[in-house]
């Protein structure tokens, strides 16, 4: 039995993005401030912080959560996946970005990190949705902003170019 | 906001689990998925001395099939479960249901066995539950007990489990040949709270129907026969002795008005066809 003393800073090992990180919580810290505070990936944001917005999801060995609703020592030894990890080798945009900045699906863009890693899990699962099934993947994930309509375009448009990207490599 | 401090035990067996329990008893939490724990730790409506993690347990996470009984271990995931490949023959109520638990970010996490210890009076999964007479298995170090779904959810937010005790797993009896299911609710958006949420079942002539979301737990009605014309008068006696009342979600007269609304059409589907097995 592993027991992590209140008031200690415990060593948390992750695989972020593909690469190793490593950095120091207390038994109480959220994921979503291990990522920020200690890692320094700040991508991911931080709204409600009770799990009803969806701004902090991130993927834990492939399925998408919400950080804020995961302890930084639950994630220890976990590959976890975040906003910084979507973008093309060469810095360019991935084609969830690439969708999004097309369709205008963000104004502030304080939720977009979380909306894409959504996407990222759910359109690996439904490769192929319809508007209402993109309207109940994306029911967790608010923005006050555009109204959704854009988002739902940048959804579609970016289902069609993986469709086609992994049609292309195989 | 922030969890207060506590410490962080992560179980590597149901033994130790158990164990932790019995030394920390009420100053203890279990976290599993942690969809329902995290939140009210964050917002400190709960502050536990000591969580105990039993998120990563092998032996908690399988499902298995009984027979005439299927075993959700206390590990399952709500999305484990909902990718179970017999789900839908063995359970059709689960498996109309687990689409309206949270989202599918929260069913990634959030436990089947977690969601029926929370005991949420509108949650689906405690509702399913209580339709189809489950039971929950308790481990303590005192000893192992089984407690029947009417026995287990007792109001809101509270159970039968003792602090000192871990839900291992919750048992639920398979649908059999003829059996007929319907799912219904009424929510604000997707993925919220139910406000009012029905599930029927129609045995030959018998027919069940379990209300969440009036009462301080789901209540389930049976009816021997339920002819046609009794249907609307059935339902409206039983909207009125489940006592709902005004919140900021809905009105009592809502919540009456949905019952006999959602009820109806969940019985009716169960007699067109419904769910089956």
């Amino acid at each position: 039995m592993k027991r992590l003393d209140r008031s200690g800073r415990h060593p948390v090992r992750i695989v972020l993005n593909g690469m190793p990180e490593e950095g120091f919580a207390e038994p109480r810290m959220l994921l979503t401030d291990f990522l920020r505070h200690e890692v320094g990936a700040t991508g991911t944001h931080v709204a409600c912080e009770h799990g009803v917005c969806g701004a902090c999801t991130v993927r834990i060995d492939g399925k998408a959560v919400r950080a804020c609703l995961v302890l930084a020592v639950q994630a220890d030894g976990a590959e976890i996946e975040t906003i910084e990890g979507l973008a093309e080798a060469d810095g360019s945009f991935g084609p969830l970005q690439q969708a999004f900045h097309e369709n205008f699906a963000l104004q502030c863009g304080f939720c977009t990190p979380g909306f894409l890693m959504s996407l990222s899990e759910y359109l690996e699962k439904n490769p192929d949705p319809t508007v209402e099934e993109i309207k109940v993947a994306l029911s967790g994930n608010l923005c006050r902003c555009t109204g959704y309509h854009e988002i739902i375009n940048a959804s579609l448009d970016a289902a069609r170019a993986l469709r086609e990207r992994r049609g292309q490599t195989g | 906001m922030k969890p207060a401090p506590f410490d962080y035990v992560r179980a590597e067996c149901l033994e130790e689990a158990v164990a932790a329990l019995a030394e920390h008893g009420d100053e203890a939490r279990i976290l599993a998925g942690g969809q329902s724990l995290m939140p009210m730790l964050n917002m400190r409506l709960v502050r536990p001395e000591v969580l105990v993690d039993i998120g990563g347990l092998p032996d908690l996470a399988q499902i298995e099939d009984e027979g005439e009984t299927v075993a959700i271990g206390a590990a399952v995931t709500q999305g484990g479960l909902a990718d179970w490949p017999g789900l839908a023959s063995a359970l059709p109520v689960v498996a109309a249901a687990l689409p309206h638990v949270g989202h599918f970010q929260t069913r990634n996490r959030g436990t089947v066995c977690g969601s029926i210890c929370h005991a949420d009076p509108s949650s689906e999964l405690p509702l399913c539950l209580a339709l189809l007479g489950g039971e929950v298995d308790l481990h303590s170090a005192r000893g192992v007990r089984t407690v029947p779904a009417d026995e287990f959810q007792q109001g809101v937010l509270t159970t039968a489990k003792e602090p000192d005790e871990l839900a291992v797993r919750a048992r639920l009896p398979k649908a059999r040949q003829g059996e007929r299911f319907a799912f219904l609710e009424f929510q604000h958006r997707h993925g919220d709270f139910a406000v009012v949420a029905v599930a029927a079942k129609r045995s030959g002539d018998a027919v069940s129907l379990a209300v969440g979301g009036v009462a301080d737990r789901p209540e389930v009605c049976r009816w021997d026969a339920l002819p046609g014309d009794a249907l609307d008068d059935a339902l409206n006696d039983l909207a009125w002795a489940l006592g709902g009342s005004d919140d900021i979600h809905a009105t009592a007269r809502h919540r009456r008005q949905l019952v006999r609304h959602l009820g109806k059409q969940a019985i009716e589907a169960t007699a067109a066809g419904g769910a089956g097995a």
